[in-house]
């Protein structure tokens, strides 16, 4: 019975004395294997050169900002529902009069961590969430660390910087800039 | 200079034989006997006869003792486990080395030396092949060729003993 | 002997020695370029200008790593081990001839460490020997697995040397002569060795790479069965000394096989360039200047043969030991008695090109029994059908 297209038959008719000889098999071994010595290179010289990511690579997490620099994240914890690996936690705050130029909502995360040990950047966060706030950037790699102390990235890590926007962002979804 | 290259050669030779003998170690003392050998050979080679020295180290210390330190590796030798030997094996050992120090005496009590000594007589090409081939398949053929079935004969016996028979399992 | 030509002689020495290592050295990085190259990757390439300060980086790791010699271990023998295994791989090069003579002064001095009249033997000689490094450092480790893989390698190396000598036999027939340099002498003006023994060439060729411990013959180094083999325990440079003489003694049997079969430091038209360069620069330099030209090219076919045995390496997978006993003492011994016995049939019915008779045999006999068993399977398989 044939299970895959792959089966091949085993040919176990015995050898002929040119194939015993093992000199001819040697000779065009040799000629394939030179064959790959004049071939291109496929290596990627990695700190010079970058492999392009694709298009829907999920890497480190950024907290968004709106054009206007508020945080867009109220603290609703639909992504830490949404967590398969139960990576995030947070504590919701309110905001105060004269913080509306930080926080885009009247509630905002005050502590907003995520465990990169835990987490398996399955992207189910960015999908929860309501508000377009948590995105897994496609052109950024989740650094490595050295210490276990270092493994859980809080807000001072995660929110996007203003100088220095992330290229991900709401227009994912809508296609327009907001 | 020949002279001096010579007595040192012997002094060697003649202290790493004691230690082939002497050593508690069989494996020190198969590489003392190899160091033997390179003695020897440095006295063929003292002798003009460079064939010889090469085939020895080749056949004596490149083959042969590399087949007796196999044997003597896998022997696991130690000093509480060696057995000791009855008066018998002692007094067997000395009359048959006994015997062989009178042939080489008998041997070489009449040989003639005074070729050897003789730089008139002297030819520089003795020890190479050519010669030594020449010599060998006319002077010494009969010899030589008992020699050659002498191996044989042993080559057939070891094949035999080491053949597998019918219906036997050894491992 | 004249001090100039002691001086040339003795910078020829030096030069053969520190040409060895240097060559050893460098096989190291060009068994990792190619390696690389032939499976598609570009290989060392950080450590200097195309990562040619590799070797230096990889000595100075293992010098830096810790001696370590196990407390069961004979000590002496433990250090005696790799020295020998050294010795004997920088021994070897002494008697080959690495091109043809210098003029000093007027006086010729070979471009030879020394030659002397049983060059091969010796070449034999010292190979022989090279197993005892491997030997005493495997049983001095007082591991089962060293001693296990360091009787693999003896056994091997034995074998293997029978019929690398009666290969050698049907040359020495042919030469009549056991010195390298008449041998090279002899093949002057393309009489190359490989035209009249190709059987000879191949078997010389397989035994090379048995004797070397390189693939396909690699067995004394196994990691499923032996682990490390006989080095297993050795680290730091003692382990060094082990892996450079295996490219050591991998550039001296090119250079063997280069001489032997290949014609040394012949190469076509060189009477042509050496009679020019003497009419055009004079007789001491253009002399010297052809026996450059001359080195150069038996230093191009060692380059070629030390290529061919990584070439192989990374082509072939390695035999079972029992395959590989099979074939040293049942396929290439007897292949080495009949080829040295066609040898003296030729010589003595006056052609050295009797040893093709054997290659032609079985390239009929091969493709003859291909083309019956060819039908064989067609008629099977129409019996199938059926």
């Amino acid at each position: 019975m044939k299970l895959t297209n792959r089966s091949r038959k085993t040919d176990k008719s015995p050898m002929t004395i040119a194939e015993r000889l093992y000199l001819p098999a040697i000779a065009s071994g040799l000629g394939t294997t030179i064959k790959h010595f004049f071939q291109k290179k496929p290596t990627i010289q990695y700190p010079e050169q970058k492999r392009e990511f694709s298009p829907v690579f999920r890497g480190l997490h950024v907290l968004k900002r709106d054009e206007q620099g508020r945080e867009r994240c109220t603290a609703c914890g639909l992504c830490a529902v949404a967590c398969p690996a139960e990576a995030i936690t947070m504590i919701a705050g309110e905001r105060e009069p004269g913080q509306e130029h930080l926080y885009r909502e009247e509630k905002y995360a005050e502590v907003y961590e995520i465990n990169m040990l835990r987490c398996i950047f399955c992207g189910l966060c960015e999908e929860a969430c309501p508000k377009a706030a948590i995105f897994l950037q496609p052109d950024k790699i989740a650094p490595a660390f050295y210490e276990r102390d270092e493994v859980i990235f809080g807000k001072d890590r995660l929110v996007e910087k203003m100088d220095d926007r992330a290229s991900v962002g709401i227009e994912k979804y809508t296609g327009v800039k907001s | 200079m020949a002279d001096k290259i010579f007595y040192f050669l012997t002094f060697l030779s003649l202290i790493s034989a004691m230690l082939v003998i002497f050593s508690r170690n069989p494996v020190h003392s198969v590489l003392y006997l190899i160091l033997t050998f390179f003695c020897l050979s440095g006295h063929y080679i003292l002798l003009n006869a460079q064939f010889l020295a090469a085939v020895n180290i080749i056949v004596y210390a490149g083959a042969i003792m590399v087949l007796f330190l196999f044997v003597i590796m896998f022997l696991n030798l130690r000093e509480d486990t060696e057995p000791r030997k009855g008066m018998a094996a002692k007094l067997a050992a000395v009359v048959s080395g006994g015997l062989l120090l009178l042939i080489m005496v008998a041997a070489l009590r009449t040989a003639d030396m005074s070729t050897l000594n003789n730089p008139a007589s002297f030819d520089s090409q003795i020890g190479l092949v050519e010669n030594l081939g020449r010599v060998l398949f006319t002077d010494f053929l009969l010899p030589f060729e008992l020699a050659s079935v002498l191996f044989l004969v042993a080559m057939v016996g070891a094949v035999m003993l080491g053949k597998r028979e019918a219906g036997e399992r050894n491992f | 002997m004249e001090l100039s030509v002691f001086i040339v002689k003795s910078i020829i020495i030096l030069a053969v020695f520190g040409v060895s290592l240097l060559i050893a050295t460098y096989s190291t990085w060009a068994e990792r370029k190619i390696a690389a190259f032939l499976q598609d990757r570009p290989g060392p390439n950080r450590a200097g200008i195309f990562g040619l300060l590799q070797p230096i980086a990889d000595a100075g790791k293992m010098f830096f790593k810790e001696d370590f010699i196990p407390r069961q271990a004979n000590k002496w023998l433990f250090i005696a081990g790799p020295s020998l295994a050294m010795l004997t791989a920088c021994m070897t090069s002494a008697v080959v001839p690495f091109g043809d003579t210098v003029l000093v002064n007027g006086a010729e001095v070979t471009v030879q460490g020394i030659d002397i009249n049983i060059g091969i033997l010796y070449v034999f000689g010292v190979v022989s020997l090279g197993v005892y490094g491997v030997m005493i450092g495997g049983w001095a480790s007082n591991n089962k697995f060293s001693l296990l893989g360091a009787i693999r390698a003896a056994s091997q190396n034995i074998s293997y040397e029978l019929a690398m000598g009666l290969s050698i036999i049907a040359i020495l027939m042919m030469s009549g002569s056991l010195s390298l340099r008449t041998i090279v002498e002899q093949q002057h003006g393309m009489n190359w060795n490989i035209f009249f023994q190709p059987v000879g060439f191949i078997i010389f060729l397989t035994c090379a790479f048995a004797e070397c411990n390189r693939t396909p013959f690699d067995l004394p180094e196994c990691e499923t069965e032996l682990i490390g083999g006989y080095h297993t325990e050795y680290s730091s440079m003692k382990l060094g000394f082990y892996l450079f003489a295996e490219y050591i003694n991998m550039f001296v049997s090119s250079a063997v096989i280069a001489v032997l079969y290949f014609g040394g430091y012949n190469y076509p038209g060189m009477d042509w360039v050496r009679e020019s360069l003497i009419g055009g620069l004079g007789l001491n330099w253009g002399h010297n200047l052809a026996t450059l030209v001359g080195t150069m090219v038996f230093f191009g076919k060692i380059f070629f043969f030390i290529f061919f045995f990584m070439w192989v390496r990374w082509t072939l997978p390695r035999f079972r030991y029992d395959q590989l006993m099979n074939l040293g003492w049942k396929g290439l011994i007897p292949l080495a008695i009949l080829n040295v016995v066609l040898t003296g049939a030729g010589l003595l019915a006056g052609t050295r090109l009797l040893s093709w008779v054997l290659i032609l045999g079985v390239v009929l006999v091969a493709t003859i029994q291909a083309g019956t068993a060819r039908k064989r399977t067609v008629a099977a398989g129409r019996l199938s059908k059926v």
